[in-house]
């Protein structure tokens, strides 16, 4: 068989050129008149390869750049970015964005950061770690990963594909206050999603593992086991008759909980008052047996970043300590309209750590006792208003402490407000794959729907 | 018409880079070396813009270039994929050599000439940015926010935004395709937060389509979305908790026809069909449906979201019966999955931008009006739920299963509507939903132009409608049980 010989991922460009970038659109958008400028620049290429049934779907190369900038005229704002990095494209690019400047309204609380925030010295917080991976080698281990899963079971007929891919990128942040900061990162990831069949019918399931370094990966054949083994649970499923009764969260989905929290505590959430965590500093947000730690210079983590998307310092600190709600998630803009600080937010949280309880996945069923293990989510029914909760989902159905049957087509209601405060257990099953960590979290009580 | 819009993509893509069809001859010549069956380019250029308003002002906007080119080589089921977001030589031979790379066997691909199919335009190849000044489009949210604001003492907040899309396209396949479109979008929404007593409620409405801004000024069309969105909001001050479990259900016209694209369309998509892992796959000529049900899937309507000249292949857009009186008729193909399936591509091939590859989606999907006049379905409900509005939708299409979340719903008790109850989710199966369906209205509507659809990780602009449907059993996801 002839080999593959392609390039891997395209080389980063020097960071020289994009701080060069970064210092001409500063430039020119003060000879166009802005009194405050930010610019971000970036490059990012990937690799992706998935193999179906043993044979390469598809190859694909990604190579991206982009570049970014927000003119202040007084305290005016106009945004604009394109792909294009020629000299004549910046100052189109400029113009546009001063363009809008000159339309849009006065607004007291637009701006920078301010300079005592913004980051003086950066740690290297270890999150580059490229993997030179030749197609060839690439294929490989997807293949690997598929095969594992389909070796598992006859009952595994079929496969949407085992998946690989390698990301790299830098991205360089600057402004007219004389920031500028920037540093590559990697991430990888390999994924398998495969289908079991019986007489019943069909059932999906898939799992993946993501990392900055790629010895921190799962092995190719743990993913494939696994998704192939989530198919295989689903077998069999069924509906249940409507109900109330507890709920453990799978810590996958746990995240995606804790995901809600931070969008209702966003300041601009918070300054819209479309939050149903409105004014609830210092106040009882969760039960005691929940602290929720920002750890953002963690080595290696996936949400790890040591300045914000405004060059922001970052820091450590507790956002839930023992329940209570200690901050909110800012960024300048919506600090000043709250009358607040920022908090190093801009663009989102870096690593939210819920600290684990002492409860294995096992200890939690026993404790569940009778009612139901979520594993799967569907559907968008979160309203971040009202904090009302309804959405379609499947998992297994307990009793004693012991998985019973698959279940599917439910859903699941209650109001976020109820359902955090009726958080009764974390799990020690942390789920590392994402800026949010967090184990299995139980639940007192939701309705279920269904038959 | 003066210009056709092939005429026209080749002068804002090509001509800018000094790149004629010569390059194309080379860069597609590079592409099928290589023992590659098919191949194709796809230059875009994309324009966008949204200006926001909040707090009473203009306070945002912002405007984006994308442009590059996407190179695919296919051998067999095998794709291999590059781009470029310089339109320059050396980075479309660069990208063609990165993509070719994926064949080890397979035909010698043979490039056919050029061929071009025009064909009546759906939509103008206008540039919606330029369609209203920036004062106008100042002014325009202005209006918007004070038309809300006058509507209720309890609006709180008023959220606007107003957002334009040019897409221009080229598309050159190894099979003799050569074709352009030019592709304007336009959207608004306006969002409200509405207080009473401590409780807050949202409510949203928006619209648009492929015209210019104008579209929203004519009959004062975007000042409806400003009163609808505050007229949810108030509903839902007074709604009560859903019931949880399984009734009857009876859908309101427009866009609840979302039912229509989670439960039916992703399911009957090529590529799952092809692969066998949709819970439609070999049911062609099998009932899926109550006979009252005829859904197809129209990429064709003028001006509409989710229409297109042409989709990202080149393939003309046309109107697909999925399903024909209650049986299953027809899958959404793009070029690949046709070939393999041996069947003729429907102009449903669609790719999020140069930089993804293209799928079968979506365009417009909606069901045909019946007989029943509404008025007559609601009645005919002893207990049940009518639900009219709704957020988004998810399937699963392996199972079946699907979803999706009303945002506005009512009760209805002894064949009327009666109170208004907070949003919940619905949950069903997808290919024993419409078997369910025992009454059909006669006022099809389709929706305002709101829709957005994503598959794997590649959003498109879609449509969706239905006449009012009557669904015997559906699965409520309430909190009463």
């Amino acid at each position: 068989m002839p080999a593959i010989t392609t390039c891997p991922t395209a080389p980063l460009p020097p960071r020289e050129q994009l701080e060069n970038l970064v210092a001409s659109i500063l430039a020119e958008a003060r000879a166009q008149g802005a009194t405050a400028t930010e610019a971000a620049v970036s490059f990012g290429s990937a690799l992706s390869v998935t193999v179906r049934l043993g044979e390469v779907e598809t190859l694909e190369h990604h190579r991206q750049r982009g570049l970014g900038v927000t003119v202040y005229i007084g305290q005016s704002r106009g945004s604009a970015s394109t792909a294009d990095w020629r000299l004549e494209a910046i100052r189109d690019t400029v113009q546009s964005a001063c363009a809008i400047a000159r339309h849009t309204a006065k607004d007291s609380c637009a701006g920078l950061a301010d300079p005592d925030r913004l980051a003086k010295d950066i740690p290297d917080l270890d999150l580059y770690h490229p993997w030179p991976l030749a197609a060839e080698d690439a294929i490989a281990l997807a293949r690997a990963c598929e095969a594992a899963a389909l070796a598992l079971d006859p009952r595994i007929r079929n496969s949407e594909g085992g998946s690989i891919a390698t990301h790299t990128g830098l991205v360089l942040y600057g402004n007219s206050q004389g920031f500028c900061g920037g540093y590559p990162a990697t991430h990888h990831s390999l994924s398998c999603s495969v289908i079991a069949g019986d007489e019943a019918g069909m059932q999906r399931n898939h799992w993946y593992t993501m990392a900055r370094d790629r010895n921190d990966l799962e092995t190719p054949v743990a993913v494939g086991q696994k998704a192939g083994q989530r198919a295989l649970r689903r077998l069999g499923s069924r509906r249940l008759t409507t109900r109330q009764v507890p709920v453990l969260f799978a810590p996958e989905l746990a995240r995606g909980l804790i995901g809600h929290f931070v969008g209702a505590i966003r300041g601009g959430a918070l300054y819209r008052k479309s939050s149903f965590l409105l004014d609830r500093l210092g106040t009882l947000v969760f039960p005691d047996v929940v602290t929720i730690r920002e750890r953002p210079h963690w080595p290696k983590a996936l949400g790890s970043a040591p300045f914000d998307n405004e060059g922001v310092a970052t820091a450590d600190r507790d956002l839930v300590a023992g329940g209570v709600l200690q901050g909110y998630v800012l960024d300048s803009y919506s600090a000043r309209r709250l009358g607040m600080e920022t908090t190093g937010n801009a663009g989102g949280t870096h690593n939210l750590i819920v600290e684990p309880g002492p409860l294995g996945h096992e200890a939690l069923l026993r404790q569940l006792d009778r009612g139901l293990w979520v594993t799967e989510l569907m559907g968008h029914g979160v309203n971040l208003v009202t904090g009302d909760y309804s959405r379609g989902a499947s998992g297994f159905w307990v009793e004693n402490g012991q998985i019973q049957y698959p279940v599917h087509e439910i859903t699941i209601a209650g109001n976020l407000n109820t359902m955090f405060k009726g958080i009764v257990a974390v799990g020690s099953d942390v789920d590392v794959r994402g800026g949010i960590r967090c184990g299995s979290l139980l639940l007192e009580r939701m309705t279920v729907a269904g038959e | 018409m003066t210009t056709d819009t092939l005429t026209l993509a080749r002068y804002h893509l090509l001509t800018p880079a000094g790149l004629d069809e010569n390059d194309l001859h080379r860069t597609l010549a590079c592409l099928l070396g290589h023992a590659i069956d098919a191949g194709d380019l796809y230059f875009q250029q994309r324009r966008t813009e949204s200006w926001s308003l909040e707090d009473r002002h203009v306070k945002n906007a912002s405007r984006a270039i994308q442009q590059g080119a996407g190179v695919r080589a296919i051998s067999g089921e095998k794709t291999g994929f590059a781009y470029s977001d310089e339109l320059v030589m050396p980075a479309l031979l660069e990208a063609a050599t990165a993509a070719r790379a994926i064949a080890q066997q397979g035909g010698e691909g043979q490039r056919q000439v050029w061929r071009t199919a025009p064909r009546a335009p759906l939509y103008e190849p206008l540039d919606p940015l330029d369609t209203l000044t920036a004062e106008a489009k100042v002014q325009l949210l202005e209006k918007l926010d004070a038309e809300a604001r006058q509507q209720d003492p309890r609006v709180t907040q008023v959220m606007v935004s107003l957002a334009a899309m040019q897409d221009t396209i080229l598309i050159a396949g190894s099979d003799g395709t050569l074709a352009g479109d030019v592709r304007p979008l336009v959207r608004v929404n306006v969002s409200v937060i509405v207080e009473q007593e401590g409780r807050r409620e949202q409510g949203s409405s928006g619209g648009g389509g492929r015209v210019g801004y104008g579209w929203f000024l004519d009959d004062d069309r975007a000042l409806g979305y400003a009163r609808e969105a505050v007229r949810l909001a108030l509903i839902n001050l007074e709604a009560v908790p859903a019931p949880a479990g399984t009734m009857t259900v009876v859908l309101g016209p427009g866009w609840p026809g979302i039912l229509l694209h989670e439960a039916i369309g992703h399911g009957l998509e090529g590529d799952f069909n092809r692969k066998g892992t949709s819970a439609f796959t070999g049911r062609i000529g099998e009932r899926v449906a109550s006979p009252l049900c005829t859904v197809v899937d129209d990429g064709t309507l003028a001006h509409r979201r989710g229409s297109l000249n042409i989709d990202d292949e080149g393939t003309p857009t046309q109107c697909t019966t999925l399903i024909e009186r209650g049986v299953l008729k027809g899958y959404l193909q793009d070029k690949l999955n046709a070939r393999l399936m041996n069947t003729a591509p429907t102009g449903n091939g669609r790719r999020e931008s140069y930089a993804h590859l293209p799928l079968p989606r979506m365009t417009n999907t909606y069901m045909m009006p019946g007989e029943h006049d509404p008025a007559e379905v609601i009645a005919s409900v002893e207990r049940g739920l009518y639900a009219v509005n709704f957020g988004g939708g998810q399937v699963d299409i392996t199972s079946g299963k699907f979803v999706f979340s009303a945002s506005e719903a009512y009760l209805i008790e002894n064949g009327r509507v009666t109170r208004p109850v907070k949003g919940a989710t619905l949950i069903g199966n997808g290919p024993d939903v419409l078997t369910k369906v025992s009454m059909v209205g006669n006022d099809l509507q389709l929706d305002a132009g709101v829709g957005t659809c994503g598959k794997d990780g590649q959003s498109v602009p879609v449509g969706v409608g239905q006449p009012t449907l009557k669904i015997e059993a559906l699965t409520v996801g309430g909190t009463q049980a």
